[in-house]
């Protein structure tokens, strides 16, 4: 009897073994994003800068191996919590990062939090986890999602619009987008549409509407998939002659290769863009074209972001995580070279940043990508920061 | 109200109503005739998207491609009814539904190791991508008016096969008895072949022309395939006439909702509230439909005859 017990520890320990030494060393890293359905690409974008980042850095932070576990959200919350649960119970990873889809994230962020793992978000910046439910082991590398809008608003100022319509889709970040928007312009709104998300692609009843309404300009925000969709329609529709079109996060470089001509000369604001003249982004942007042939996202600068930050954590507590505050205050600190220049935290843990105006562009090559045509907003901080309570 | 917008919406509804009936009519038959569900009826619309980007990428013309995908998809279709589905007619319905499920998964993983991830673009010609004034003052786009003229010219197409041929008569005996038809000496898996190809056809042009207004990416069968059952359900299932009838409410009343219910409810609704529930009760509005019309006729508008008595 002592005999079998013995053996079967002693295999099991065999088994065990290599496991928990590769568990031990490793730095695991959860990361939830799309990698199946139209968006899949989006999810793609951001596993390949996860990688480069992870090559930046020689594979290792402060010595130790870095296992990045990725996962697919589908596009569903009730699917991005089940691999948040998966990831912080079975996996037990010391880092929840990714998400694209701020419904996504706001299923999902209680799950890391309450047992006790930080969150980055690498996109998703719903007004609720900025302000109110701001939480201190929750970080972003991304936005808040009204702030590239409100520099929108101020722009349509400058351009002396007037008349407005607005669509976007009808969740929790189309509708933060659209406050954004309506925060800081001034003339009128004299249409808006929200539309069901994801499952509208076909966007003829509200086109029809917007070129009835005669505006001076429409605004739209239709990220992923959904904005080549209202693109190539837009220009179906032949409204580019009358109505000029402003975005947010709908036209980037996963889809410039699809869209390119009809968006050449278009407008939006972001936080970043690929010629933003900063030493880490040229290095990011530069490598990372050689590797696929394509412009970063803005969702993969915002990913190699995430992974840089947590190396500065990792780096900055020696590799030794168990001291949780520790590592709290590495992480706010944000100590690396981010892709955007300066980086620091507001306490609600979102980035103050600049913000600028892009227009399509072709490069030297011939590739669509943005360029930088003015900066908006300089150490913009998002507006719901008041209503968090966090020091 | 805004009569040239009503038109314009109107049109829309059309366009929307006659790619689902394209869809539907496939559906309807292979669910009449053969008593099949077959839920992987979106893949083959998906695929006729993806067959007609890539041959419109090799032979440069979208007509050509066009052209191309539809003998494609109406061959895919007799393979898929041969190789998978011929073994399930005789199974009860959550068999099929299991099998055609997983064939869902089949053809979504095989056009993302094929085509990769990332969506594909059909590129229209010139002629196609531009609008035309058929109403004074509201340009319609020229390609979604082909839709319109394509999908009345299918509709007549069919109801000459289904009333005035002797293929067409064989389906509609089909639908009314499938039993007897094949008692007296009808080939009836043959029938069922060729009925399942014309259906994986007519999805394949849905598909094909839906695909450079939506994008052609995986899964967008999905989404259309749900509104497609509502239309088989409320027009009967098996008819191709409440098919026809049924997708063309259910394009109108989906568009004209969307249009115009914001407004509507602004009258009496503060327009905080009613921005936010007009497009919730807009995508509700064709369930509620079929939710009454279950009620009232569950046999569905023009249910085939011998059916539903």
């Amino acid at each position: 009897m002592k005999k079998t017990l013995i053996s079967m520890v002693s295999a099991l320990a065999l088994l065990g073994a290599p496991a928990l030494v590769s568990a031990a060393d490793a730095v695991k890293i959860g990361f939830v994003t799309t990698l199946s359905t139209g968006s899949g690409a989006i999810g793609e974008d951001m596993r390949n800068a996860v990688e480069l980042a992870i090559e930046h850095l020689g594979g290792k932070m402060a010595d130790r191996d870095i296992e990045v576990i990725y996962e697919d959200d589908a596009f569903k919350p009730e699917v991005g919590k089940q691999k948040t649960d998966k990831l912080v119970k079975k996996d037990n990873v010391d880092f929840v990062a990714g998400y694209i889809w701020s419904h996504v994230l706001m299923a999902s962020y209680k799950s890391a939090v309450d047992n006790g793992k930080f969150l980055i978000s690498s996109n998703a910046g719903p007004s609720a986890l900025a302000g109110k439910l701001c939480h201190p082991d929750v970080f972003s590398t991304s936005w808040q999602n009204d702030q590239t809008t409100m520099a929108m608003g101020d722009l349509l100022n400058q351009r002396g619009i007037k008349k407005l319509y607005i669509m976007a889709p009808n969740y929790a970040a189309g509708k933060n987008m659209v406050e954004g928007v309506e925060r800081t312009f001034k003339g009128e709104v004299i249409g808006k549409d929200m539309t069901k998300f994801p499952a509208q692609l076909d966007f003829s009843a509200e086109l029809a509407k917007v070129r009835a309404a005669k505006p001076d300009a429409l605004f739209v925000f239709y990220p992923g998939r959904h904005g080549v969709q209202l693109l190539t329609q837009y220009a179906q529709a032949d409204l580019a002659k009358t109505v000029p079109l402003y975005t947010a996060f709908t036209i980037d470089s996963l889809s410039l290769p699809r869209v390119g001509e009809q968006a050449l000369g278009s407008l939006m604001t972001m936080f970043w863009s690929p010629d933003l003249d900063v030493p880490a982004n040229k290095k990011f942007v530069s490598d990372f074209k050689a590797k696929h042939g394509t412009y970063p996202s803005h969702y993969a600068a915002q990913s190699y972001d995430t992974i840089m930050l947590i190396n500065s954590a990792v780096e900055k507590v020696k590799g030794d995580l168990s001291n949780r505050d520790a590592v709290r205050e590495a992480l706010k600190a944000a100590e690396f070279d981010s892709i955007r220049g300066d980086f620091k935290f507001g306490h609600n843990h979102l980035p103050i940043q600049d913000f600028y105006l892009r227009e399509v562009v072709k490069d030297e090559d011939g590739m669509y990508t943005t360029k930088i045509v003015a900066k908006v907003y300089e150490d913009h901080q998002d507006p719901y920061a008041a209503e968090c309570k966090m020091n | 109200m805004n009569w040239l917008l009503l038109l314009e919406q109107i049109l829309n509804g059309f366009q929307l109503g006659l790619l689902l009936f394209l869809l539907a009519a496939g559906l309807t038959l292979v669910f009449g005739i053969m008593d099949m569900i077959n839920l992987a009826h979106g893949s083959l619309y998906m695929m006729g998207a993806y067959f007609c980007a890539t041959f419109t990428g090799w032979t440069g013309s979208f007509l050509l491609g066009a052209l191309l995908t539809l003998p494609a998809v109406f061959l895919l279709g007799i393979l898929v009814e041969l190789v998978a589905l011929r073994t399930l007619y005789t199974r009860d319905h959550l068999d099929q539904v299991m099998a055609t499920f997983g064939l869902i998964l089949f053809f979504n993983e095989a056009t993302r190791l094929i085509w990769g991830p990332v969506g594909l673009v059909i590129p229209l010609p010139d002629f196609l991508n531009q609008t035309v004034e058929i109403i004074p003052g509201a340009p319609y786009p020229a390609f979604r008016l082909l839709i319109i003229i394509v999908g009345f010219i299918i509709a007549g197409l069919l109801y000459f096969l289904v009333t005035r041929t002797r293929l067409g008569m064989l389906i509609r005996a089909g639908a009314s008895n499938r039993e007897m038809i094949g008692a007296l000496g009808i080939n009836i898996r043959l029938l069922f072949t060729l009925v399942f190809g014309l259906g994986a056809a007519l999805a394949g042009l849905a598909g094909l022309m839906a695909g450079p207004i939506l994008s052609v990416e995986i899964g967008m069968g999905e989404s259309i395939l749900i509104l497609t059952l509502v239309v088989i359900v409320i027009g009967g299932i098996g008819s191709i006439k409440g098919a026809f009838i049924a997708a063309i409410l259910i394009g109108l009343i989906d568009t004209v909702g969307r249009s115009f219910l914001p407004e509507l409810l602004d009258l009496f609704l503060p327009s905080d509230s009613a921005a936010t529930a007009a497009p919730a009760i807009a995508s509700m509005l064709i369930y509620l439909l079929m939710a009454l019309i279950l009620a009232i006729r569950p046999q569905g508008l023009f249910p085939p005859k011998g059916v539903g008595k």
